[in-house]
């Protein structure tokens, strides 16, 4: 049976892969990541060596996971910091939930972090009565349109610049424009006095440093800096895999993720931040919070097959350079983490007879595979998802077929009558081919079926040899 | 049992199914040690001191900051004044240090220093952060700077306008020298933020055309500054 996922994506994307407009959008996005992309990975001197050095290190990280998670909790605490380790997405939200009474805050700002997203913490802070603000621009924008990200790296690259300003004219009272510039600036000042009063600024990360206890953030507005440097308290939520052994480590991989994440060299600010104002500093939060999510990640930690999947950065090439996800778009898959390492991970994370399909949802061409800076061998787990669904349990009719099959390969007699037979019945399906009485329309509807050959190889062998 | 241990126990269940480790980066094809780092694989920076202040002019060029390179602190204080007069500023926010001492009272203007720990909402409405930096990256255009060498963490990026000066000597080739010298300056003892800066704020949120100052600084201003002979 089909699960109510699987439905919702089937109608999203046969609505969206009709959608030209957007599809000429995303394309046209795309374009422009792509050409600066090849130039910034041309530029290394030798891009091979830098993915295989990437893979290794955090082949070391998650297969020493306890190891390094203890020293970085342990660095970090030395500190001064709070370490919270959340076993499930409501122990996470209720560490932040009792943080914000406690603390009597009213106003919550956040950068981007898509863990916040995977726990839904927007909707239970809002439910509780914060006002919660998401200052990264294309974050703010989807929170307007209360809407999930289109996109790990670009959220909003579905929208052009009109409905933005629809947007930001009905929500904010500001005048239409399609001036890019203007709409940012709108937002610039609107979230420059949110920062000042803002009680607890939430942030997530996008390494956690080992070696020195600090958590890295790759950024290009300059909003996770202000989010972790005005408000009182800081507080970054981390999923376990985030893990690196050494802060030199960094020196790799901050180019390698600009570069294939946003076709720079470096993002604009990359922040390492290890602790509450320390003395002697001269501002700075008085409490930094780090919350270490694991939330079934240990299980795909378990998969010993698929365990390289918790090697990802969150980088995005895979979405980018994926013919699925540039066709269905990010919102399509329903889920958190979207395109190929989404179909991989999601169900690990939220089941697997209800996540099965995505990983159907593949033409398997190795796109992601290839992109990917630290070598995840994502098509490969696809396929291994998919043997794993037929382990689950395939559907009956899938079953009946596949064992009338099996019947006729292993019956060469009854296999030629069966060809036979099946050249008659194409050439009577063909009048009803994708019309609404087609019984394999489902099939027939956006694909042709090749035609039975005339001549079969073993009628040709035969008459060779005559 | 406590929350941690919980989870690393989950953690030591899951990993006790070895899986193979991948092959080596730096190996060659027959197994032998390349002994080549990080350093290899990135971008190439030149190694002669001329080559590599001109591939950070261009980065900067490419980055769209606006850098300069002074000798001797009076040409110091003379671009600074230049940049006052051509932008109107009125306050300006800074930190204590030797050579900031020296220059900032010449401007003539009011100036906030973090070290007096001015309200957030007056550095708000400064028209400029000026701060000094721990190095600077030729490779990327970086500057690499701390909560310690810069005075705190609002100073560089709440103003609009960010200038950060940096000796010469303070040039580094590229970003594994930059980590090496975090490491030897700070060794165990870490200031509470550590930033790597390449460019003025921007964003690409809107159908990905470049905005300039989405929320940090719209310009950045880098002064390279020479010792007189
Ligand atoms: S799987 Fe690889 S390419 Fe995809 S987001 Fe993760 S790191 Fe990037």
């Amino acid at each position: 049976m089909s699960s109510i996922f699987e439905s919702q994506f089937r109608a999203s994307a046969t609505k969206l892969t009709a959608d030209l407009r957007h599809r000429s959008l995303i394309r046209k996005a795309l374009k422009g990541y792509e050409k600066s992309r090849d130039e910034k990975k041309a530029r290394f001197q030798d891009w091979e060596a830098a993915r295989q050095a990437a893979a290794e290190t955090k082949w070391e990280a998650i297969n020493h996971l306890d190891k390094y998670l203890s020293e970085f909790a342990d660095n970090l605490a030395r500190r001064g910091t709070k370490v919270f380790w959340a076993s499930t997405a409501e122990e996470a939200r209720n560490y932040i939930l009792n943080l914000a009474r406690e603390k009597q805050a009213k106003t919550i700002i956040k950068s981007k972090t898509m863990t916040s997203e995977e726990i839904h913490l927007n909707e239970v802070l809002a439910k509780a009565g914060y006002e919660v603000v998401e200052s990264d621009l294309g974050e703010f924008i989807v929170q307007l349109r209360d809407e999930a990200p289109y996109h790990l790296v670009f959220p909003a690259m579905h929208l052009t610049r009109n409905e933005i300003s629809h947007l930001f004219h009905e929500k904010l009272g500001s005048p239409e424009t399609d001036n890019p510039e203007e709409l940012t600036m709108t937002v610039r000042r609107d979230m420059r006095i949110r920062y000042c009063k803002a009680d607890i600024g939430i942030s997530g990360a996008n390494f956690a440093v080992a070696e020195t206890g600090m958590i890295a953030i790759t950024e290009n507005e300059g909003n996770a800096r202000l989010t972790t440097s005005l408000p009182k308290i800081h507080v970054a939520l981390l999923g376990i895999e985030k893990v690196l052994p050494k802060l030199s480590d960094l020196a790799l991989f901050l180019p390698m993720l600009a570069t294939v994440g946003t076709g720079q060299q470096l993002t604009c600010y990359n922040s390492m931040i290890g602790g509450p104002r320390q003395p002697g500093e001269t501002d700075g939060p008085e409490e930094f919070h780090v919350i270490l999510l694991d939330n079934r990640r240990t299980h795909l930690l378990a998969d010993a097959e698929q365990r390289d999947a918790l090697h990802c950065i969150r980088c995005g090439a895979c979405l980018n350079v994926c013919p699925i996800f540039r066709n269905v778009g990010g919102q399509t898959y329903g889920t958190t983490y979207q395109g190929p390492i989404g179909s991989v991970i999601t169900p690990h994370l939220r089941g697997l007879r209800d996540w099965k399909h995505l990983s159907f949802a593949s033409s398997l061409c190795g796109a992601c595979t290839e992109a990917c800076p630290v070598k995840i061998d994502l098509h490969h787990h696809l396929l291994q998802n998919r043997r794993n669904a037929v382990v689950l349990g395939t559907g009956k009719l899938d079953r009946i077929a596949f064992r009338g099959f099996a019947f006729l390969v292993n019956h060469p007699g009854v296999f030629g009558v069966a060809v036979k037979a099946g050249r008659l019945v194409q050439r009577l399906h063909r009048l009803i081919a994708s019309s609404k009485i087609d019984p394999l329309r489902a099939w027939t509807a956006s694909r042709e079926a090749p035609v039975i050959a005339k001549e079969s190889f073993r009628q040709y062998w035969k008459s060779r040899h005559k | 049992m406590s929350r941690r241990d919980e989870i690393l126990g989950r953690i030591r269940e899951g990993l006790r199914l070895r899986v193979h480790e991948p092959k080596r980066a730096a190996t060659s094809s027959d197994g032998v040690r390349t002994g080549l780092t990080t350093r290899e694989w990135l971008p190439a920076v030149p190694n002669d001191p001329e080559g590599i202040v001109e591939t950070f002019a261009r980065n900067c060029v490419e980055l769209r900051t606006q850098y300069y390179r002074v000798t001797g602190l009076p040409e110091l204080s003379g671009k600074l004044f230049e940049l006052k007069d051509s932008e109107g500023w009125k306050l300006i926010a800074s930190h204590r240090d030797p050579i900031l001492d020296s220059i900032l009272p010449s401007l003539g203007l009011p100036f906030l220093l973090a070290e007096d720990r001015p309200a957030t909402a007056d550095v708000e409405r400064a028209d400029v952060g000026i701060t000094r930096c721990d190095a600077l990256i030729a490779q990327t255009g970086s500057i690499l700077l701390t909560a310690r060498s810069a005075g705190g963490r609002a100073l560089s990026v709440l103003p609009p306008h960010h200038v950060a000066i940096a000796r010469e000597s303070q040039l580094l080739p590229d970003l594994p020298a930059a980590f090496e010298l975090l490491n030897k300056t700070y060794g165990d003892a870490y200031p509470s933020l550590i930033t790597l800066i390449t460019g003025p704020s921007r964003t690409g949120d809107i159908e990905r055309i470049l905005v300039l100052g989405a929320h940090g600084p719209r310009t950045l201003t880098i002064i390279l500054l020479r010792d007189p002979r």
